[in-house]
């Protein structure tokens, strides 16, 4: 339609955009490039690449950081943040869905805070109470932290998914005698499982990304992988750069594992899409 | 009152459940009152320990920070990272979202631009660090282009800090500048550019109209995100000059000098600022148009 009218001046300007797209990723490319490249190097200094190549960093990172203990630190905070964000978001989602009663903006403005208030912003005070009950620098203290944004983020995807749901099928349940829990586990809980899915999967991509939080309120033996490899990178110098990379690597495989799983089952725009939620 | 019902008037469950409340609603209070402990309750605690300092009165925390320009210079710092990095996302997300919408087939642009903002910013600083380092791949391009004679200094300082925001934010505020343009009916500017509007024209009457309420929300996100910037400002900043943040002074007042009281003030202003420049923008929003900008698409 418009593309007769379509002038030089815009024809520049439509290259102008996807040249810059295509230098961000480029970029962003060479970001990441250059960690894999660096994390296989045996030496790389003042060349475009490494003379020769070894995998030996990533057996050294292993011992050096105890990536054992730290991966198995981060599965269990990991784990335990998306079933506990479950158990509780869930029902709360199906609740907000399904019932409108006083106060209910009120609630949901409660769900939505924790999710534009930075992490940083409410780390502290909250890192302060949970040292102060002798969680601080637990795992305990980790997972419930993260819960913070976790939990609200569940509950404000799942909520969308729960309103396609045909409320006559409940009703047909309730009519033959199924109270709230048979409920839940025969009848919702099957029809939810790919929102629920969804939730959770995002869940567990931002946990294992959440740095913030995590560093406030970890100690030595609470890090999980995101924190342990910022101490390296912050602690350049102590060891070889190129054991902090493979350490990096292990990082990043570990998180895109899991993103390309929750991409099979969302959209990439959801992983940022509070924004959805924030204008209802 | 309830002795005195007439047999005919409901019960009490009766009477709540009609105004929405009953057993399901209750489903509601496990996630609200972990809420209220773990969001509510630490920032009441931290706002009522923020005027209850160490040594002085009730205001002798704020006093210190507004007193001492190795704190309160930290607000200048911040906003002159956060601010231009994130006016910068946005004019860079706006042309970007705006051709990417008419594109069919999304989901692989979508797919990569996702990955920055999945790693975070510590990935991102030990990225740039070996990137742009003086050995990196874009100083030796930039000499074997012959644009440079000697490699550039790109991190440990300002722009360190300002290319990792760009790098973790551009994505961000592109895929949320994306959800809204493609809520905007074509028709519209199909409408304008039938009735002669250039495709200049039809952006400034029509789509940057529609476009703004979305984009004053994408600003706050963004810059409350920014404005919070930690690792990047260590890792790849200045974190004792240049790119000494609000952040790194409050993590410095509650784990190096371990004071409670002093960090949680300065955390305090953090949040004010940041409400500070939210209800501003939002307030400024409202001087464009606000309604419908498509087809029922909530």
């Amino acid at each position: 339609m418009t593309q007769s009218r379509t002038s030089i001046l815009d024809r520049i300007w439509i290259l102008a955009v996807w040249t810059f797209v295509g230098f961000f990723i480029l970029n962003l490319a060479a970001i990441v490039g250059a960690v894999a490249v660096n994390s296989v190097a045996t030496r790389w200094l003042g060349t475009w690449l490494p003379k020769a190549y070894t995998w030996h960093w990533y057996a050294d990172a292993w011992s050096e950081f105890q990536l054992g203990n730290i991966l198995t630190v981060t599965f269990e905070v990991v784990g335990a943040v998306v079933l506990l964000s479950g158990l509780l978001g869930v029902p709360a989602a199906y609740a907000l869905s399904r019932r409108d009663f006083p106060g209910k903006k009120a609630v949901m403005l409660l769900f939505l805070l924790p999710l534009l208030v930075p992490p940083m912003t409410i780390g502290i005070p909250l890192a302060t109470v949970l040292y102060r009950l002798g969680l601080g620098g637990t795992i305990w203290g980790v997972i419930l932290a993260n819960l913070v944004p976790s939990l609200p983020f569940v509950i404000l995807i799942t909520i969308p998914f729960i309103d396609q749901i045909d409320q006559r099928v409940e009703q047909a349940a309730r009519v033959f005698g199924a109270n709230t829990l048979r409920l839940f586990t025969h009848v919702l809980v099957p029809l939810l499982t790919p929102g629920i899915l969804a939730a959770l999967l995002l869940v567990l991509v931002r946990t294992i990304a959440m740095f913030e939080l995590t560093f406030l309120t970890s100690g030595p033996t609470s890090q999980t992988l995101v924190v342990a490899l910022y101490y390296a990178v912050s602690a350049a110098g102590v060891r070889a750069g190129q054991s902090v990379d493979a350490m990096a690597m292990i990082y990043m495989v570990t998180t895109l594992v899991w993103l390309v799983i929750a991409l099979r089952f969302v959209n990439p725009t959801q992983i940022v899409g509070r924004q959805a939620a924030a204008r209802d | 009152m309830t002795g005195a019902a007439l047999p005919r008037r409901p019960g009490l469950r009766e009477r709540l459940a009609r105004r929405g409340l009953d057993g399901t609603t209750l489903l509601v209070l496990p996630a609200a009152l972990a809420i209220l402990a773990l969001f509510v309750f630490p920032f009441i605690e931290g706002l009522v320990l923020s005027f209850l300092p160490k040594q002085g009165g009730p205001l002798a925390n704020y006093a210190k920070f507004f007193g001492d320009p190795y704190l309160w210079k930290t607000i200048p710092t911040t906003l002159g990272i956060a601010i231009p990095a994130t006016l910068a996302n946005i004019a860079l997300s706006v042309p970007v979202a705006l051709r990417v919408r008419r594109m069919k087939r999304q989901r692989l642009l979508t797919t990569i631009l996702v990955i920055p903002i999945t790693l975070g910013t510590v990935l991102v600083a030990e990225g740039l660090l070996n990137y742009l380092g003086p050995q990196g791949w874009l100083n030796r391009t930039l000499m074997a282009l012959h644009l440079i004679d000697r490699p550039v200094r790109l991190v440990h300082n300002y722009w360190g800090v300002l290319w990792s925001l760009v790098i973790a934010g551009f994505p961000f505020t592109f895929l949320l500048t994306l959800s809204y343009v493609s809520g905007i009916d074509p028709n519209l500017e199909r409408a304008a550019a039938t009735l002669g509007a250039g495709p200049r024209a039809r952006f400034r009457t029509v789509l940057l109209p529609l476009m703004a309420s979305g984009l004053a929300i994408t600003f706050c996100l963004s810059f409350v995100q920014a404005f919070a910037v930690y690792p990047s400002a260590v890792l790849v900043g200045a974190p004792a000059g240049s790119t000494r943040v609000i952040s790194i002074a409050a993590f410095q007042a509650a784990y190096e000098t371990y004071d409670d009281s002093l960090a949680s003030s300065i955390a305090m202003i953090m949040a004010a600022i940041q409400l500070v420049i939210v209800v501003l923008v939002l307030a400024g929003r409202s001087l464009f148009y606000r309604g419908p900008a498509g087809g029922g698409k909530g």
